[in-house]
C-alpha cells in the first residue's frame, strides 16, 4: 500500500498546522477596523458571493483612503449552517475584535447573525440574504440590508413585467413557505398593475428534479408569463427543461423570481435566452458600473465582473468606512448602533449603485432593474448577458416602511 | 468472543476485573477525571460558546453510540430526534414561554416519543434495512419540518430566549449557560455509562454479539432494542434542545439527513463502542468546522481527507486505537 499510516498522520498534522497559521499574524492594533466577511465559500451559494465577495470587500477597503486607521478584512465560510455562522460571528465579535460583519447569505444564517450582532451591539450589513424579515419583524438597530429582498424581487418582476406587456401569469411554486410567499407577493403586484394570475402549481420541495408535467400545465394555461417562485437548483432545472420543451421559443416568457447573473452564466445563453429577472446591479448598466468593473475585475476569480451581491459588499464597505472615518474609530468600535445610525444619516454615493440612502428600518434604497437575458446572437462577448427592460425607482421598489412590522419604526 | 457475562439466567451486576467505581476501569477513571478537569478549565481558556456547541454534539454522538456501539444498530436518522428536540425546545421557550429546564426536558421527551414510534417500526429489521427505514422515517420528519408552521420553514425558529434557570439564574450570561450545558453533558455521560454497565446494558451487548443466542437464552430482544432506541433518541433530543437554547436558533440543518451522517462520522472518528470516543470524535469534527472556516472552500476537502485518513489509519477510531496502543479500554 503506497499510503502508509505515517504519511497520513503527517498529512493530518500538516493540515492542523495550516489552520493555526493565519491566526499568528493577526495584528492587535487599537486603530484597526476589522471587517468580517461571512458567507458560503464551498456550497450552494458560493457562486453568488463566496471568495469574490471577500475580494470586493478588500477592493473597497483598498480604494478607501482611510486616515488614521487601517482596515483588515477577515473571512469565514459558514457552510450554510446557522450554528456555524452564529458561532463564528460570536467568536469574531467577542474575541477577535471584529467591528462589522458583512454579507451572510442564506436567510436562516443571516437572521441568526443579525441576532448576535444586535446582542453584541456591532454593525451588521447583510448583502447576500433574501429574507425581507431582516428589515421587518426581525429588524435591529445594528442591521442594514443592502441590495435585494424578496419583496423587491416580487415587486419589480411582477409589477414591471406587466407594464412590459406580460399581463397573464402562471406560477410554478416550490411548496414551502418561501415559495408560497414569493407567489403570493408577486400575484398581488401583478394584479395591482392590472394583470391576471391564471393559476399555479406547487412542486414538492426539496428534491423535485423533473418539472416536465408542471411545465406542460403552465403551457396549457396559455399564460404569457410563467413565474418561477422557487430558487437555486429548482429554478435552473425549470429553465433547462422549459428550453427543452421549447416553451420560450413559442413566445411564453419565463420570469425567475430569484436568480443571479451567475446562474445565467452557468446555464448559457442558448438555454436561458428570453428569461426575465430582477437585479439591482449589472456590470454593464452605466458608465460608473463599467468603470467599477474595469477597476476590480482582475481581483475576481475567472476575471468575471462583479454581480449584485459582490458589488453590494463593495458598496457597503465603502459606506461603512466613510461613517467610521466621520465618527472616529473609538466611537465606531464602541457601538454598532451608532455606526449604523451614522450610515443612515449620511448620503450614499458609489459607483456600484449610484446615489441612495438607508431607511430607519435598515433598508438600503436603490432602484430595481428588470432584465431580459439576451439571445446568443445579441451577445457581444463574455458576460454580456442582459438587456434592461424596465426600471422601478427606489421610492417604489421596496416595501413601504410601515408595512414591514419593524419595531424600530413604530417607536 | 466471550459470553461469560450472560450465561447466568438472572444477571448479577457485572464486575469488570479492575473496576474502580461505577463500572469505570482505572484508565477510564483517569480519562473521566481529565475530562472533568477540562470542563472546569476550558471556558476560561477557550471560547465558552464553542465549548457548549462541542458538548452538545458530543452528547448527540454519545446517544448515537449507545445504539451502534452497544446494540449494533446503525440508525441513519438520528438527526430527526436531534432536530425535533431543538424545535420543541425552541418553540416552547419562545412561543409558550416555558423555562429553559422545562424546554430541554420537553425536547427530550418529544424526541423519545418519536423514537418510540420510529423504533417500534424499525427494530423489526436488521442491518442495512434498519438503516434505510430509520433514514426514511427521518426524511419524513424533515419534510414535516419544512412545511409545519411552527418551525418557521427555512428561516427556522430565531431569537429563542435562554431565559432563567429555575426562574433565578439568568442564562443570558455565557458562563451560566456553560455550567448548565456542562452539567447536562456530564449527567448524560454518566447516565449512558451506567446504562451500558447495568444488567440491561449487558443484554444489549449480548444482542450485539449474537442476537439469536440471546433470544434462545430467554430474552425478548425486541423489547431491549426498543428501550435502547428510545433512550438514545431521547438523549439526542436533549442534545438538540440544549443546542437550540445555546445558539437561540432551531433550523432545518439539524433535521437534515447530512446531520445524521455527521453523527456517524463523529462516532467513527472517535471510536465505535468506546466510552470516550464519541466525545473526542465530536470535538474533532466541530473544531474543524469552526476553525477551518477561515480557509473557505477547503473545509469540506480537509474534512474528507481526515475521514479517509481515519478509515485507513485508525480503523478503531482515535480512542479505539489509543486504547489498543495502551492496552486499556477507554
Amino acid at each position: 500500500m503506497p499510503i502508509t499510516r505515517r504519511t497520513l498522520i503527517a498529512a493530518a498534522a500538516g493540515v492542523g498546522f495550516m489552520q493555526s497559521a493565519p491566526r499568528l499574524g493577526r495584528a492587535q492594533a487599537a486603530n484597526t477596523i476589522r471587517i468580517g466577511v461571512l458567507n458560503d465559500q464551498s456550497g450552494l451559494y458560493s457562486h453568488i458571493g463566496g471568495v469574490n465577495g471577500v475580494a470586493m470587500a478588500q477592493a473597497a477597503a483598498g480604494e478607501f483612503n482611510a486616515r488614521g486607521f487601517t482596515v483588515e478584512v477577515l473571512r469565514a465560510d459558514h457552510q450554510n449552517r446557522p450554528d456555524v455562522g452564529s458561532n463564528i460571528a460570536r467568536q469574531w465579535l467577542d474575541r477577535d475584535g471584529v467591528d462589522m460583519i458583512l454579507d451572510v447569505p442564506t436567510s436562516s444564517v443571516g437572521l441568526a447573525v443579525a441576532g448576535v450582532a444586535r446582542e453584541k451591539n456591532k454593525a451588521y450589513v447583510n448583502v447576500g440574504a433574501a429574507s425581507s424579515d431582516l428589515t421587518g419583524t426581525a429588524c435591529a438597530p445594528t442591521t442594514a440590508h443592502w441590495v435585494y429582498d424578496t419583496y423587491m424581487l416580487a415587486k419589480s418582476t411582477g409589477g414591471a413585467m406587466v407594464k412590459a406587456g406580460g399581463d397573464t401569469w402562471f406560477f410554478i411554486t416550490a411548496d414551502y413557505a418561501f415559495g408560497h410567499a414569493l407567489e403570493r407577493d408577486t400575484t398581488n403586484f401583478v394584479r395591482a398593475a392590472g394583470g391576471k394570475a391564471l393559476g399555479s402549481v406547487r412542486t414538492p420541495f426539496p428534491g423535485t428534479s423533473d418539472f416536465s408535467s408542471f411545465l406542460v400545465q403552465a403551457q396549457a394555461s396559455r399564460a404569457k408569463v410563467v413565474g418561477l417562485a422557487n430558487a437555486g437548483q429548482d429554478t435552473t432545472n425549470c429553465i433547462k427543461q422549459a428550453a427543452e420543451f421549447g416553451l420560450t421559443r413559442r413566445g411564453t416568457k419565463l420570469a425567475a423570481l430569484l436568480m443571479f447573473v451567475d446562474d445565467v452564466h452557468g446555464l448559457g445563453l442558448q438555454t436561458a435566452q428570453g428569461l426575465v429577472m430582477t437585479e439591482s446591479f449589472y456590470w454593464d448598466l452605466n458608465d460608473r458600473t463599467r468603470a467599477l468593473t474595469q477597476r476590480v475585475r482582475s481581483r475576481l476569480t475567472g476575471n468575471q465582473p462583479p454581480n449584485m451581491v459582490t458589488a453590494g459588499n463593495y458598496s457597503a464597505v465603502l459606506h461603512y468606512l466613510k461613517a467610521v472615518q466621520d465618527m472616529g474609530v473609538p466611537a465606531a468600535k464602541a457601538s454598532g448602533t451608532d455606526v449604523i445610525n451614522r450610515m443612515k444619516a449620511m448620503p450614499i454615493d458609489d459607483d456600484a449603485f449610484g446615489p441612495g440612502s438607508i431607511r430607519p428600518d435598515g433598508r438600503r434604497l436603490m432602484p430595481a432593474y428588470l432584465f431580459e437575458v439576451k439571445k446568443p446572437e445579441e451577445s457581444r462577448g463574455a458576460w454580456d448577458y442582459l438587456n434592461l427592460l424596465q426600471t422601478t425607482p427606489a421610492e417604489e421598489a421596496w416595501r413601504p416602511i410601515n408595512e414591514g412590522g419593524c419595531p424600530l419604526v413604530r417607536s | 468472543m466471550s459470553d461469560t457475562a450472560i450465561t447466568a439466567g438472572a444477571l448479577p451486576a457485572p464486575k469488570a476485573e479492575n473496576a474502580v467505581a461505577w463500572g469505570f476501569s482505572r484508565a477510564q477513571f483517569g480519562a473521566l477525571a481529565a475530562m472533568i478537569v477540562f470542563l472546569a478549565v476550558a471556558p476560561f481558556v477557550l471560547y465558552p460558546v464553542f465549548i457548549m456547541k462541542l458538548l452538545c454534539f458530543a452528547l448527540f454522538a454519545l446517544a448515537f453510540n449507545l445504539l451502534i456501539g452497544y446494540v449494533g444498530l446503525l440508525s441513519f436518522g438520528h438527526a430527526a430526534y436531534f432536530g425535533m428536540g431543538g424545535y420543541i425546545a425552541g418553540y416552547s421557550a419562545k412561543a409558550l414561554g416555558l423555562s429553559p429546564e422545562l424546554a430541554i426536558l420537553g425536547g427530550g421527551i418529544v424526541a423519545g416519543l418519536l423514537g418510540a414510534v420510529f423504533g417500534w417500526i424499525a427494530i423489526r429489521r436488521q442491518g442495512i434495512y434498519f438503516a434505510m427505514i430509520t433514514l426514511a422515517l427521518a426524511q419524513m420528519v424533515y419534510f414535516f419540518c419544512v412545511q409545519a408552521p411552527f418551525t418557521g420553514g427555512e428561516d427556522g425558529i430565531q431569537a429563542i430566549p435562554r431565559g432563567n434557570l429555575l426562574g433565578v439564574v439568568p442564562l443570558d450570561r455565557d458562563m451560566n449557560m456553560y455550567w448548565l450545558v456542562a452539567g447536562i453533558f456530564l449527567g448524560s455521560f454518566l447516565l449512558i455509562h451506567r446504562i451500558v454497565h447495568s444488567p440491561f446494558g449487558q443484554v444489549l451487548k449480548a444482542i450485539r454479539e449474537n442476537e439469536p443466542r440471546t433470544t434462545s437464552l430467554g430474552y425478548k430482544t425486541d423489547d431491549y432494542k426498543l428501550v435502547a432506541f428510545i433512550l438514545s433518541s431521547a438523549l439526542a433530543g436533549v442534545a438538540g434542545a440544549t443546542k437550540s437554547l445555546v445558539f437561540g436558533i432551531a433550523t432545518l440543518t439539524d433535521v437534515h439527513w447530512s446531520m445524521s451522517g455527521e453523527v456517524v462520522l463523529m462516532t467513527l472518528v472517535g471510536g465505535l463502542g468506546t466510552t470516550f470516543g464519541p466525545v473526542i470524535g465530536a470535538a474533532v469534527i466541530v473544531t474543524m468546522q469552526n476553525y477551518l472556516a477561515e480557509l473557505g472552500a477547503w473545509v469540506t476537502v480537509i474534512q474528507g481527507v481526515i475521514f479517509v485518513a481515519c478509515v485507513l489509519a485508525f480503523r478503531r477510531g482515535i480512542i479505539g486505537e489509543l486504547g489498543n496502543l495502551l492496552k486499556v479500554k477507554l
